[in-house]
């Protein structure tokens, strides 16, 4: 799965997360800032790159700035931004990638 | 297979924006009965996508202690309803809240969608549950097909604010303007057997005049009340949840009536007060409620 164009998702609002998407150059390039990132900076590098994997994308810029998001978070923040990148608004696979 | 929970405890349905963590994270702690996780008016135009992925990763890991996990869905009118429903029912959510409802054919509507995401993510067929928002004029009048509509259907709930503006009038904190709608839910919930939620009160700066309002609603017979901030939760709660007197007076009406029945006698007096059969289901619900919150000790 391709990224399209520049996206993004998630707000700076505590407990959440903003995650940008780009097209990448050839590898997943991901980048955080978190004021946790010392405790929790590798468990939030682990779910993104989870996420990724699941929806089949490995060629992307991604960053991220973490307000102290749930993995769950996390994950939707992700999703949406990669579905934004894409127009993937419909269809999609919940659980899975998108159609 | 027809979900057998049709009934349980509502006495408080809390929204939650389902597109803001902050919220959706741990409402649990505040203790509603049922949290009713947003689609619809809460979450900006441009923000329904990932309103939904919010929801969906939320419904999958966030433990919900026992609330029930309501969805409402953008109205069938939108271009949103069906992939709402599709992302709810994949999350697991417990049901379905249709918002704007006017006829029988719009819970059939939704209740279709349900179906095929049943089938299309290998859920059991009929777990999940619907409630019918009521906001239109038309749509009070259309009550008792809405409440008869499907099997699925637990209850139904009057949406003050589109009401209002629907009858040409306001919300205007005293109740009048909710009166015939009130009234006209509260019956036809009755007679088709399903349970019935009162409107928001949005006006958090007056408590006393949302307890006035939790009373009114009490004695008309509603099962809960839909709720924007936990601080309300605990004073719907106080007021539907039997007191000890109430309790200990439905056991005596109880007992007597059972007890007398055996002996022939039909007409006799509880506390100086007359009772016959009349009073049996009444008190036995006051007993089912005051065992669903959690505060009946005794044996019945």
């Amino acid at each position: 799965m391709e990224i399209e164009r520049p996206a993004m998702a998630g707000t700076l609002e505590s407990s959440d997360c903003q995650v940008t998407v780009e097209p990448g150059d050839g590898r997943i390039d991901f980048t955080l800032e978190s004021a946790v990132i010392n405790q929790y900076g590798n468990q939030i590098r682990k779910v993104v790159f989870e996420t990724l994997s699941h929806l089949g994308v490995d060629n992307i810029k991604i960053s991220m700035v973490d307000k102290g998001a749930l993995d769950c978070t996390i994950k939707a923040r992700v999703e949406a931004a990669v579905s934004r990148s894409m127009d993937q608004f419909v269809n999609a696979l919940w659980g899975g990638a998108f159609e | 297979m027809i979900n057998l929970v049709k009934k349980r405890l509502r006495r408080t349905m809390m929204f939650l924006n389902a597109q803001k963590p902050g919220l959706i994270k741990d409402p649990y702690i505040y203790r509603p009965d049922s949290i009713i996780l947003d689609l619809e008016d809460a979450v900006a135009e441009n923000q329904k996508d990932a309103a939904r992925f919010s929801l969906y990763h939320a419904l999958k890991e966030i433990d919900y202690r026992g609330c029930e996990r309501v969805v409402r869905i953008n109205g069938l009118d939108t271009p949103y309803w069906q992939e709402d429903i599709r992302c709810a029912v994949a999350g697991g959510c417990d049901a379905i809240r249709i918002p704007k409802v006017e006829c029988p054919k719009d819970v059939h509507r939704v209740e279709e969608e349900i179906l095929k995401a049943e089938k299309d993510f290998g859920m059991p067929e009929g777990m999940i549950l619907i409630m019918a928002a009521i906001e239109s004029a038309r749509g009070v009048m259309k009550a008792l097909d809405i409440c008869e509509a499907s099997d699925r259907l637990f209850g139904i709930a009057l949406s003050g604010g589109d009401y209002t503006k629907d009858l040409q009038t306001r919300i205007t904190g005293t109740g009048i303007e909710l009166m015939g709608a009130r009234q006209n839910l509260i019956i036809a919930a009755r007679a088709a057997k399903v349970q019935c939620f009162d409107t928001v009160y949005t006006n958090l700066d007056d408590m006393e005049g949302f307890q006035r309002d939790v009373e009114t609603i009490h004695l008309m017979g509603f099962d809960g009340k839909s709720i924007v901030n936990p601080r309300q939760i605990p004073i719907v709660h106080d007021i539907f949840t039997p007191s000890g007197k109430d309790i200990i007076f439905a056991e005596k009406v109880v007992r007597e009536i059972e007890e007398k029945k055996e002996m022939g006698i039909g007409v006799f007096t509880v506390d100086g007060k007359m009772i016959d059969i009349a009073f049996y289901d009444g008190a036995r619900r006051t007993i089912e409620l005051a065992k669903a919150s959690g505060v009946y000790k005794g044996d019945l």
